[in-house]
């Protein structure tokens, strides 16, 4: 799924120049269920970054099946991740203002649906994260976990190929936490999605298939 | 999912939709009154000058007015004087006083004659589609008791010419501390016009109230036509008489001004040739009223007419605009002065407000929209959003603005606000002048009776310039300012409404495009 090549990150922070990833070359298959760990500052909120089409790496190069991250244009990549690349986020990242089937349906806005579809799609994806009867809730009516089963939804709606967590479970409880990785792992594993989640909790990385550390901008596999 | 976002975040975010819209409704609003009133006022001003100068009249030509002190040359012994003889009036000697009733007509210190030939001369201009010429007089009448001169000297020389007067009923001061003497001194405006009739001239701005109007066949003629508010202050009525320069003239025809409840431009119209011939000035006229070919023409006509006419000054309706004082030229001067500083401020301060909510809109909603980019929604949809979000701001805000605006004007419009315009140059201080001079001629012959052998055969009086009332009660005329809707005011006020939207919109979008994807993931929840 994903090829990275000598890819390098630098940032220029009032005046100095801090490498987040150092020429790292990586390749993810299809429908693996990768996590990275590290330290914070280690870079591992850069390389989901690169993953996700949000930045552009300094050198090397980015592919995703065949498209080249690291070359298209702005508009294409907001192309791309509107229908290849779902998000699941730390801290839900819901519109407040939106209730949850609208919040789902944000995702759908970029694909041009019709609003009936929209709308019944949206109502599906809820419902397939076990929230069918909240729809009309706003966020902040919503308990955490079940914020984040909305943000899942959110992800999935548009049946992306990957599916990028960047601390999914970081601002859950223990028991929520099993829920919402039970939740994840079963959508990777029923829709054949590639699935990265960045974590630095060792019982949430210890579920993937593959482990990755990031320390000073270097990946290596952990045994 | 654009109109549900939006209407989540303005009914979600209520307390900023709120104050936006305020500060927008209350500047939407000021520039409607402002806009309207200063509409009014322009109303009434053009009011004012239809009733003086007439419908259709688009240039005047005067001369331009003479400063005072300088009338005398014209008429002989000088305007605005009483002249008295030994034999004036009715003399008691009972008493030692006289009855003397003098009505003089004559010119306008503010508008000196020129020959009726400028009147063939303007007609000629190429451009002028109509011009008629008047005559502005001013018709003062002294009616009252004097100290018999004649008989006090009489008597002084009997006794020797020794000076005092103790033996001699000499004249006793009166409640009016005149010594001896009880006068009124009165005046109105005539105005001599064509009666055959024009389109263009001050008659054409009035409706016949009573009576008829001038016909060709009183040329000549002694027949008189008074305005309503004139003849009912007067105490006049249709087919009275009124003396006017000494000769009494039968009211034919009240007149009032058309349109408005303003006063026409003169108290009293008689055949233009009568007027000339009572008043000394055969073959004069002083104002010629001009209608342009064309609205378009007006500046080149004046140029022409000022050319053909040196030494005359050529007035277009825009220059007599100006010259409307009083109330209304106050309001006017309010209106376009603090009016217009008030609602480009408060304008001003409403974009403000509206573009400082919206970028801490955006800044605030960092997360939001970086999350929005994150999941592929494009730069052109979320500056769309902020900018959609505030357009709708600006016009709820316009809308009600709009309709606080239309209250605030029926308000006005149920006020109905009295404005009194005056046209001219600042005659009034100077009319009030000559008053006090007179006062001061008054009193120093009264207590001065005893030693009045040095006033000979007669006393000359230096009578009131009536020119400074007179033009009161002629040019000024009261109009309620009544502002009028357009659909205009409207319009600019909804664009106004949209536009600051969109400003605050644009900046606030901008902002947005600029947000990197990735800031949804760097903040912190």
């Amino acid at each position: 799924m994903y090829t990275l090549t000598n890819v390098t990150k630098t940032y220029v922070q009032s005046k100095r120049t801090i490498t987040a990833l150092k020429d790292v070359t990586l390749a993810i298959p299809d429908g693996q269920l990768v996590a990275i760990q590290g330290q914070t500052g280690g870079g591992k909120s850069t390389l989901l970054q690169m993953l996700g089409a949000l930045d552009r790496p300094s050198s090397g190069e980015v592919l995703l099946a065949d498209a080249a991250l690291s070359a298209l244009p702005d508009r294409k990549l907001a192309g791309l991740r509107a229908r290849e690349i779902g998000f699941v986020f730390q801290g839900f990242n819901l519109i407040p203002t939106l209730s949850a089937n609208e919040n789902v349906e944000t995702a759908l806005a970029p694909l041009g649906l019709a609003r009936a579809e929209s709308r019944q799609r949206a109502a599906e994806a809820l419902a397939s994260v076990g929230l069918a009867d909240r729809g009309s809730h706003l966020p902040a009516e919503l308990s955490g976990g079940q914020q984040q089963r909305v943000a899942i939804a959110r992800a999935l709606v548009k049946q992306p190929r990957v599916l990028l967590a960047d601390e999914p479970t970081g601002n859950l409880d223990e028991e929520t936490r099993d829920e919402i990785m039970d939740l994840l792992e079963g959508m990777w594993r029923d829709r054949g999605l590639t699935l990265v989640i960045v974590t630095h909790d060792s019982a949430v990385a210890k579920r993937a298939q593959r482990r990755l550390h990031i320390k000073h901008g270097t990946v290596r596999e952990a045994a | 999912m654009f109109a549900t976002y939006l209407r989540r975040e303005l009914t979600n975010r209520r307390k900023q939709s709120i104050i936006i819209a305020i500060g927008m409704a209350l500047a939407i609003a000021l520039v409607i009154v402002v806009n309207s009133v200063s509409a009014g006022v322009k109303d009434a001003q053009a009011a004012v000058l239809k009733s003086v100068y007439g419908v259709g009249t688009d240039i005047t030509v005067t001369k331009p007015a003479q400063a005072p002190g300088q009338g005398t040359t014209a008429n002989g012994p000088g305007r605005g004087r009483f002249d008295f003889g030994a034999d004036s009036g009715d003399a008691d000697s009972s008493t030692g006083s006289r009855e003397v009733h003098q009505s003089r007509l004559e010119s306008r210190p503010d508008a000196p004659v020129m020959a009726s030939s400028a009147l063939t001369r303007a007609k000629s201009v190429t451009g002028v589609a109509a011009a008629a010429g008047v005559l502005s007089l001013t018709n003062s009448t002294f009616d009252g008791t004097l100290p018999n001169f004649q008989q006090l000297r009489e008597a002084r020389e009997d006794r020797g010419g020794s000076g005092a007067a103790a033996s001699t009923p000499a004249p006793t001061g009166g409640a009016d501390g005149a010594g001896g003497s009880s006068f009124t001194v009165s005046s109105f405006s005539v105005l001599g016009i064509d009666p055959a009739g024009s389109d263009v001239g001050p008659l054409s701005a009035t409706t016949l109230a009573k009576g008829r109007a001038f016909t060709k066949s009183d040329t000549g003629k002694h027949v008189a036509v008074l305005d309503t508010s004139y003849a009912k202050a007067a105490d006049l009525a249709l087919d009275d008489t009124i003396t006017v320069g000494g000769t009494d003239f039968t009211i034919v025809g009240l007149v009032s001004a058309s349109g408005s409840d303003a006063t026409t431009a003169s108290n009293v119209y008689v055949p233009l040739d009568v007027a000339q011939t009572l008043s000394g000035n055969a073959g004069k006229i002083s104002t010629i009223y001009v209608t342009a070919a064309s609205a378009d023409d007006i500046a080149q006509v004046k140029t022409a007419l000022e050319k053909k006419l040196p030494s005359t000054t050529v007035s277009t309706q825009a220059d007599l605009a100006s010259t409307v004082s009083g109330s209304l030229g106050s309001a006017g001067e309010l209106v376009a002065g603090l009016g217009t500083w008030l609602s480009l401020i408060v304008l001003a301060a409403a974009f403000l407000i509206a573009i400082l909510f919206t970028i801490s809109g955006v800044t605030r909603r960092t997360r939001e929209f970086g999350t929005l980019k994150a999941i592929g929604w494009s730069n052109r949809r979320v500056v769309g959003q902020v900018a959609g979000e505030s357009v709708v701001q600006g016009l709820i805000g316009g809308v009600i603005g709009i309709a606080v605006g239309l209250i605030g004007i029926l308000v006005v419009n149920l006020l109905a606000p009295t404005l009194s315009g005056t046209l001219g140059q600042n005659s009034t201080a100077d009319a009030a002048g000559r008053l006090g001079r007179l006062g001061g001629a008054a009193g120093t012959t009264g207590a001065g009776g005893a030693s009045a052998g040095g006033f000979g055969g007669g006393g000359a009086f230096t009578g009131a310039g009536p020119g400074g009332f007179t033009r009161q009660a002629a040019a000024s005329t009261d109009v309620v300012l009544n502002a009028p809707v357009t659909l205009w005011v409207i319009l600019i006020a909804v664009g106004l409404a949209v536009l600051g939207g969109l400003i605050a919109g644009a900046i606030g979008g901008w902002r947005a495009s600029r947000l990197r994807p990735a800031a949804a993931l760097r903040s912190v929840a």
